[in-house]
Parts: C-alpha cells; structure tokens; sequence
C-alpha cells in the first residue's frame, strides 16, 4: 500500500486525477461498507483542478477519507444516523479547512458506529463495516469505516475521532497506525459532539510517518474552539511533530501498567505486547512496572460521563432546523417521534441512561460520582508519569471479534474498551501501532504520553516500526 | 408606614438584552438585526447546527459586572456557565447555556421611589444567559396550527436579574422596572427602544400562600396590568375557599389577563451541568478596573442636578428618569437658566411628549434654547411657548417659523390699551360687576382682551391696563 | 432498579417516544448497565474534587467583532425539512 511520500513521488510522473480514480474505483468493487457517502464528483473535480494549477500544498492532490461525525460542507455528513440522513453541512470544520489548505482532496465519508457510540461500527444506519483482514469480523469503532478504508487500500490516510478508544480501537483491529492526541491539540470546531469532555479527532495511515505528517496539518490552536490550545504550549522542540520521527529510544523510560494485561486480555495479544516491549528494551528502552490502581473504574466513570454529555448533545435533533422529520402533530409528541424513528438502540439506551444519571436525584451518585473517579484516574497517570515517559498496553484486549458476537449484551461490548477509555479520562496522548499477529488477525499495542507530550510517542512508535515489520504486512487481497 | 393588607409579595426576573454589543454572545453574529428579514444574522453556532461550538464574547462579561457593581452585587471572582436542559422550539441546542452555581454578581439592591418614600429592593442574582430565538404564532399560542421559528434573536446576550420578593405593590414592581431600565441605559449597554430588549417573568403571592410565575410580559405597563390582575384572580380563589396553587401562567397582552400553562411541561427537571465547551472565567481584578470606568447613575446625577442647578428634587428626579432626558437637560442647562429649563423641560416638554407617546429624541435641544430665549426676552408670551412646542412635535419646522407663521410676538402696549378699552365698552355687564366688588369678572374682561389680540398680548400686561381703566 | 415507569419518565424527559415492546426490551439492559455502574459505590471520593476539563483552562474569549463565520439566509434554511416564507415551521404548540 502507497504512503503519502510514494503518493507525491508518484504524482511527478503521474496526475492527481489518476490517483483519485484508483481508489475511487476500489471504494467501488469493495465489499467492506466503508462509506456513507463517496465524494466522486467533487474529489475528480478538485483533482483537475489541482493537475491544472500545479499546486503544491503538504497533500495537494491526495485523497484522503473522513468520519462521518466531521462537519463537510457541501457533502452529507450523517453520523451514520437516519436522523441526519440527508444533512450538507453549510460549514466546514476547523480540520476539513486545514485539510484543504493543504491540497488534500476528500474522497469521501466513512461508516461508523452511529453517533460515534460503539466499539464495533455495528450500529450504523447504514450496516456493518466489514474488516478488511476477514469479513465475518468487525473493524472495530466508533470510526471503523476509516481504519477499514485506510487498511483495505481505499484511502492512503483518514480522520477518525477518539472518544473513549474510536480511533486506537480500529487501528488496532485492522492492523494501522491510530493517534489520538492531548485533548485541546486539534480543534473540535465543526467534529459533531458524542461526549464533549473526551473526545479529540485523531488520524489513521499505515505507517506512523503518515499519521504524523496528517496531525501536523491539523494541530494547532482555533479561536472558535475554547478548549483548543495552542502548540506553543507543546514539549515540542522544532516546528513539526515530524521532526519527533527518530530512530532511537535509547533511555527512554518504559511504563508497563499490570492493570491492562487483567485476566480478560487474550493471550496472543498479551503476548505481543510484551514481546514489542522487550523489543524496545533491545534497542536501548528501559522498562518498569507501574500502578494504576483506579483503572479498574475507569468503564463505568467513562461511560456515565460520555452518556450524560450525549444525552444533552443530542437534545439538539428535533426535526425542526434540519435531518428527520415524521408527521406533525404538537410540538413536543412530533419531537417525542422524529428521533423515537431517527435514533436507534444504542443511541436510545445511551440518551436514556445520560438523562438518568444528570436528572434531579441521581446527578450527584452517578454523574458527579463519575467525575470524582476521574480525578483519581487522572492523578493515576500524573503519579506514573513522575518515573516514566511513556506507558504500554494493549490496545484492545482482544483482536476483532465477529459480526453480531457482542451487538446484543451491551456490557460486553462496553467491556472491550476498558483498555482505552482512561486515556480519554486524563486527555493524555495515546498512539495505537500493528505490534502482531493472534490467529491471523492483527494486534496494536498503545503508546500512551504526557499531556502534549505526542513527540515522545511519536518517536517511539516510530522506532519500533523502523525495526519491526508489523506494518507491512497486509489482508489478503488489499 | 405603608401598611400591606394582602401580605402582598412580589418578585421579578427581568431578562435584560445587551444589545449595545456588537456581537451575539457566543459568536460573532451582529446584534442589528432588527430590520432585517428572519434568519438573515445567523451561524452554525446560534443556528445550534450539529459540530459548532460556543467562543464566550468578553465584552458580555465586562457589560455584565457592569450591571452586577450598578446594582450594588457581589461580582464574584470564579464563575462558569452550565447547561440548562429543556425544550423549546425556539432554542436550537434543546438546552440554554446560562448559569447555575456561581453566577457572575449577586447579593445587591436598589432603591426605589415605593409606596411609602425610598424603598429598597433586593437582588439576589444577576446572571448571564443567552437568548432563544423569537417564534411567531398564527393568532395565539393556545390557536395557532403551527409556529414559524426566526433565529436572528438566537444567541443574544442576555442577563437575568432576579429581584428578592421585596415589592409589595404592582405600582412598586413598575417603579422597580423602570428604575432598573434606567440603571443599565445609564451604563450604555442596552438600549430599550429595541424590540424584545427587555421581558419579564413575575412571581407573586398574596396572604403567604403559593406563588404564581407570569411569564411573557414585555412592558412595564405590562406587568403593573398582569399583577393587578393576578392579585384579583388570588383574591376571588381564596375568597371562594380554595387554593392558590403553585404554577407558570401565561400573560395575555391583548386581553390583559393571565392564563394557566399547566401541562406537562410543568415537571421540569433541567438537569443542569456545566458547558464541557466553555472553560471557566476567573475574574478577579476585573471588577476594581470596570468600577473605575463606570458612569454616573441616576441617584447620583439626581442629587448633583439638585446641588449643581438648584432645581427642585422632584425635578431633578424626573430629568434624571431618563438617561436621555437628563443628557438633554444638561445641554440645556449649560446655556440657558437652569430653573427655566427645569420647568419648561420637565413640566412642559415632557407632558406633551408622554401625550403623543414620543420621546425626548423628538425634539432639539436647539430648538429648546430658541424657547426660552424668546420667553427670557419676553418677546414671546409662556402660552406662545407652548403653542411652538406643540407644533414642533406635531407638524416640525423651527420655533422662528412658527413664531412668524402663528405671528406669535407679543404685541405692544397700545394695542392691548385699545384691546382694553373695547373689551371695557363692549361688557358693560362685567364691568359692572367688578364695581360691585367681583374681582373675578376681572377675568373675563382679560379673556376678551386675549380674544382680540389673538393671544399675543400678555396676560399679566393686559390685566395692569384694565386695572387702571377701571380705576 | 429502575422500573419500567420510570423509564416512561426517562423516556418524556429525554423527548424519545417508546413503544410497549421497546419498554419491555430496554428496561433490564438499563438495569444491568447501572447495575455495573453500581461498582463506583466501593470507591471511596470523599473530598475528592471533580474534573470537568483535563486542562486547566480559564478566561477564553473572544473579541466583540462582527462578521465571522455567519452564514447566507439561504444556507441557514438550506436543511430544514419545513420551512413557509423565510421561516422554519414548527408543529403547533399545544
Ligand atoms: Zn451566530
């Protein structure tokens, strides 16, 4: 599969228009359900235009494929929900205009868990993503349309958004590079909001250098975002992250958190981990045991939170301004109906237990509660990060499991992110990167940082992906 | 002492709308949209589109400490916005951000002209919000068979100022309105000739029980008929022994009554928490810096107009009653007597203002200046004064023209001596009994000679002249 | 436990109409989710402070400066499904 660098080579003998059809036409033939809504005629458009002028911008001609949760204008933007079918968008967000200033091209919008709510991007609207490394198995979620498009060769890169493990998660079932960053590194401006407080956009390539290169383009500080911040704020030494890619992690001090290889994790995956660990020990890395004991709580603390913000986000889809409108009657019973038919279950049953724990009597026992653990998860990563630069884990504690396994319990699924969603919980960095194989079936391993700290798991992502060969392999097929 | 025989309690929440911003209050939409066709002034932000977020306007802060230190508040030093959840077609998100816990200011008072002399009325908060949008009904709420939604209004800042239940009257609670319009005018953040600028929601109980909210009252004559109202409609449920219960009712303006809302709604349960898109504002030091720069307010305007003119109290506090008027006294004032101006201002001016339903902005202070020189040089009578008022207002021109065109100039001793010695010769009658000792046939004797000169003689000449025919 | 009354309360007060099927189906899976909730019980947050933003950001503002990011009328009533002259139409009230 092309990386970005080869994708730009290749241009100097080639076109941008050529490029664009190519995987224009595998997005036709594929079988995997990764879009919502391919952008044929815009992106063809655009791709003469930028041969025509000879831009050259950081991506200028290369195709690139985004979340469906991430306002486009002018292209339907869904939420892979009925309740937004139909919605254009008359904005863009902060990323898609960076995006286009940098010449890339948006070949289209990709499927995901509707309203970004889920692990396995079952509970689209639109049907089930297909995982590129066998069909009968999810890609994971939330955005599992961008990790199977990126692995499935029918987009060099992507944009996804972590809110509790929607980018680690399929990275790591489809075999890519998953970042998400520091909360307030990239703007929300325009990201359609699941749980405000959480979630950060992150972005999907098959090589960390791809990953890196596209968060170059969409860091950095927005005025109409108040929780952005500024890079200046960043332990970053040079002006890119790119410039974090080296080939060393002499010194660099491991931390490896006993609380993510519990019992539930599978064995390959535990594993693989602690072999790329050892790996990293061999190129000079120094490892230690650290404690994270509040972990255990960090489900249930993220759940509550992410339902009670969603609850009150989603307050929003009333039929009136836009998306899905069923028969009139009064005011309130035509709201009751248009997302009583909109939404589906596990939005429903996430608004419902949001409602309940905000509402008057239980506010303090579940959402105040909720909040209260989080402080302790967040100190659990200051007090670990007082001896170590960066922590590893297993992504998921198991690899992609299959379609309809886990869609009807939902504490099943809500287990699956048990590995993903403290990170969320302290707004700390974390990079998700190929690191084995279980049963055929690919394993990514988490290179969690300090706050702002990217350039630390940057590089050393980067330095076990110079000396290993995880990334390279691809599903059969792609 | 005024004695409350119906344990009357009254309690305001007055949305005031910062309209002298620019902008909306959390985006840059422009706050004139006032003549401009529906949905014209809006964003994704306002709009609550799917992905916008919220940027907090600074000025609105400082507008709102403003008003926090004019009311004599606290202006606390940490404060945030939450979310208030509920659902309304009029507001785009399906929950407003307002405040909850730690509102910018509360804790003041002010001190209003009550039925018994100055009477303090306290506020408990004064709060930051923003506005819904404005929904348009065909014929009433309760009739209409759908409503049509404009969102230009959407995101206007707006405060909440909630009073205490200190009013004890609907007179006290028009009193209160007025001032408090008078205060935030003063500090020149709102202006309320402006459609929608300022609403009030009114909670009122009689003899301790249950109080009644009365919402959708947007004028102050409005809410001095909506609590008469109420207070009848209290008296005759617990006269025919029953109840008054707990509820939202609706103000209906044209029938000036109230109706019941009770419905659903009514279980409210806003589920408050604080906006995850909004960081909090530590404001400390800001207060010291923004008191500095306020201005003069109108107890302290009254009391140096008092001091400075040396007009009357009841004078100076009617000048200062409107930030306006008072501007246009003072301009006046500084070129001409101040007691005139007072008197033809205030008493005059201001009577056939308020008759014609107009403002103070109707009329030049040039034009003013021009009056009371004519008067000060007596080339003009103080009826000839008003008649150019009056036609002023009603028709425009300059007081020069109307003088030459009514011929208003005051006529000249020999004509009102020849004007006497008619009116003596043609009321015998009169004169006769003035003889007899009527003094008050005097009078008509001066009424025949203002006939004949067409008003321009003045009166107190004319009166003189017949005085020493008579003799 | 919440029960399925209570549930008709969730469901009016998050504006989502439920049939009967749907009460029956959604009231134990909400059960067993709070149930797991329920673990938080065990953790002592005594004088524990909580965390609403993992930044600790304050006073961010904007300048009071018209004409950034409105949009044309047309836009604004570009995605409503019911619209009459330049307004969006609602259902009726009451
Ligand atoms: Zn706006």
């Amino acid at each position: 599969m092309a990386t970005i660098n080869e994708l730009k080579e290749s241009m100097h003998s080639g076109s941008s228009e050529e490029i664009v059809a190519e995987y224009l036409e595998r997005i036709e033939k594929s079988k995997l359900n990764a879009f919502i809504t391919v952008a044929k005629e815009s992106a063809i458009n655009r791709a003469r235009e930028i041969d025509s002028k000879g831009e050259k911008g950081m991506f200028s001609g290369i195709p690139i494929a985004i979340k469906d949760n991430i306002s486009t204008k002018g292209i339907q933007t869904t939420c892979a929900s009925k309740i937004l079918s139909g919605y254009v968008p008359p904005y863009d967000a902060h990323v898609i205009e960076r995006l286009k200033e940098a010449g890339a091209i948006i070949i289209g919008k990709t499927n995901m868990d509707e309203f970004a709510m889920g692990t396995s991007t079952e509970t689209s609207f639109y049907g089930p993503t297909r995982n590129p490394w066998d069909m009968e198995r999810v890609p994971g979620g939330s955005s599992g349309g961008s990790a199977a498009a990126v692995a499935g060769g029918e987009a060099p890169f992507s944009l996804g958004s972590d809110t509790g493990g929607s980018v680690r998660c399929p990275a790591s079932f489809c075999g890519i590079v998953g970042l998400k960053p520091t909360y307030g590194v990239i703007s929300r401006y325009g990201l359609i909001s699941y749980a405000n407080s959480l979630e950060q956009i992150g972005s999907f390539a098959t090589c960390v250098r791809d990953v890196t290169m596209l968060f170059d383009v969409i860091a950095g500080h927005d005025s109409r975002d108040s929780t952005s911040v500024d890079r200046i704020d960043t332990h970053l030494d040079a002006r890119t992250y790119a410039s974090a890619l080296v080939n060393d992690v002499k010194g660099l001090k491991i931390g490896v958190p006993e609380e993510y290889f519990d019992e539930g994790t599978d064995k390959g995956v535990e594993n693989s981990v602690r072999d790329a660990i050892n790996t990293l020990e061999e190129l000079g890395a120094k490892s230690q045991i650290v404690m994270m004991p509040h972990t255990k709580y960090a489900l249930s603390a993220y759940y509550i939170i992410a339902m009670s913000e969603a609850s009150s986000n989603l307050a929003r889809f009333d039929g009136m301004r836009y998306g899905l409108r069923t028969e009139d009657s009064d005011w309130h019973t035509t709201f009751s109906q248009v997302r009583a038919a909109g939404f589906g279950d596990e939005v429903k049953r996430r608004i419902m237990l949001g409602t309940y724990a905000l509402s008057a009597g239980y506010h303090d026992r579940y959402y105040l509660k909720a909040l209260k653990i989080r402080t302790l998860i967040k100190q659990d990563f200051e007090l670990a990060f007082k001896d170590v630069d960066v922590l590893i884990a297993p992504t998921m504690p198991y690899p992609a499991f299959k379609i309809g396994e886990k869609i009807d319990d939902p504490i099943s699924l809500y287990l699956s992110d048990v590995d993903t969603v403290p990170v969320n919980l302290a707004g700390v960095p974390s990079i998700s990167v190929p690191c084995g194989f279980s049963g055929g079936l690919p394993i990514g391993m988490q290179i969690i940082g300090k706050h702002f700290d990217e350039a630390a798991i940057l590089r050393t992502a980067f330095t076990f992906e110079e000396n290993t060969d995880f990334h390279n392999k691809t599903p059969e097929g792609m | 002492m005024y004695e409350n025989r119906d344990g009357i309690m009254i309690g305001l929440e007055v949305h005031v709308q910062l309209n002298r911003l620019k902008t909306k209050v959390f985006c840059g939409c422009t706050t004139d949209y006032h003549n401009d066709p529906p949905n014209s002034h809006v964003c994704p932000v306002c709009l609550g589109l799917p992905g916008a977020l919220p940027v907090i306007n600074k000025k609105a802060v400082e507008a709102a400490i403003k008003v926090g230190l004019a009311l004599n508040c606290r202006v606390e030093e940490h404060t945030q916005f939450y979310r208030k959840n509920y659902y309304y077609p009029d507001l785009p998100k399906g929950f407003q951000i307002t405040q909850y816990d730690f509102p910018i200011s509360s804790g003041g008072y002010i001190i209003i002209e009550g039925e018994d002399g100055e009477h303090r009325v306290g506020i408990t908060r004064a709060h930051m919000e923003e506005d819904p949008g404005r929904l348009v009904h065909e014929g009433t709420i309760d009739k209409s068979k759908y409503t049509l939604i404009d969102y230009n209004r959407s995101g206007m800042a707006l405060l909440e100022i909630v009073s205490d239940p200190d009013m004890r009257s609907p007179k006290e609670a028009r009193r209160y309105l007025d001032k408090l319009r008078n205060i935030v005018e003063y500090l020149d953040i709102f202006d309320g000739d402006l459609e929608g600028a300022l609403r009030v929601d009114a909670n009122i109980s009689i003899m301790g029980g249950q109080r009644a909210e009365i919402k959708n009252i947007s004028s102050h004559k409005g809410a001095e008929k909506a609590l008469l109202f109420e207070i009848v409609r209290q008296k005759n449920v617990i006269r025919r022994g029953g109840i008054v219960v707990q509820e939202t009712r609706h103000f209906d303006e044209a029938r000036e009554i109230t109706l019941s809302m009770r419905s659903k709604e009514e279980a409210h349960d806003y589920r408050y928490f604080p906006e995850p898109d909004l960081v909090p504002l530590k404001i400390s030091g800001w207060a010291p810096a923004i008191k500095a720069t306020l201005p003069e307010l109108p107890d302290a305007r009254r009391m140096r107009f008092v001091e400075e003119y040396g007009i009357t109290d009841d004078h100076a506090r009617a000048l200062t009653s409107e930030l306006k008027l008072a501007i246009f006294y003072e301009d006046v004032a500084e070129k001409a007597d101040p007691r005139t101006a007072a008197v033809w201002v205030c008493d005059v001016l201001k009577g056939e203002l308020n008759y014609r339903d107009m403002t103070i902005e109707a009329f030049k202070k040039e034009h003013m200046l021009s009056i009371i020189e004519l008067l000060v040089s007596k080339k003009i009578t103080e009826d000839g004064a008003v008649e150019i008022i009056r036609a002023l207002l009603d028709k425009g021109g300059s007081p020069e023209e109307i003088v030459k065109e009514k011929s208003l100039l005051k006529v000249e001793g020999d004509i009102v001596s020849i004007a006497a010695a008619e009116a003596i010769k043609e009321n015998p009658g009169a004169v006769a009994d003035y003889n007899s000792g009527k003094e008050k046939a005097l009078n008509s004797l001066v009424g025949a000679v203002m006939k004949k000169t067409k008003g321009r003689a003045d009166a107190r000449t004319a009166r003189e002249i017949l005085l020493g025919k008579l003799r | 436990m919440i029960t399925k009354k209570d549930l008709e309360h969730i469901g009016w007060l998050a504006r989502l109409e439920l049939s009967d099927d749907e009460k029956e189906k959604y009231t134990p899976k909400l059960n067993s989710v709070l149930d797991y909730f329920n673990e938080l019980d065990e953790v002592d947050t005594e004088g524990v402070e909580p965390t609403y933003h993992v930044l600790q950001l304050y006073n961010v503002f904007r300048d009071d400066e018209p004409g950034i990011g409105s949009i044309t009328q047309e836009e604004a009533l570009s995605n409503a499904p019911k619209k009459q002259d330049e307004f969006f139409k609602a259902p009726r009230m009451m």
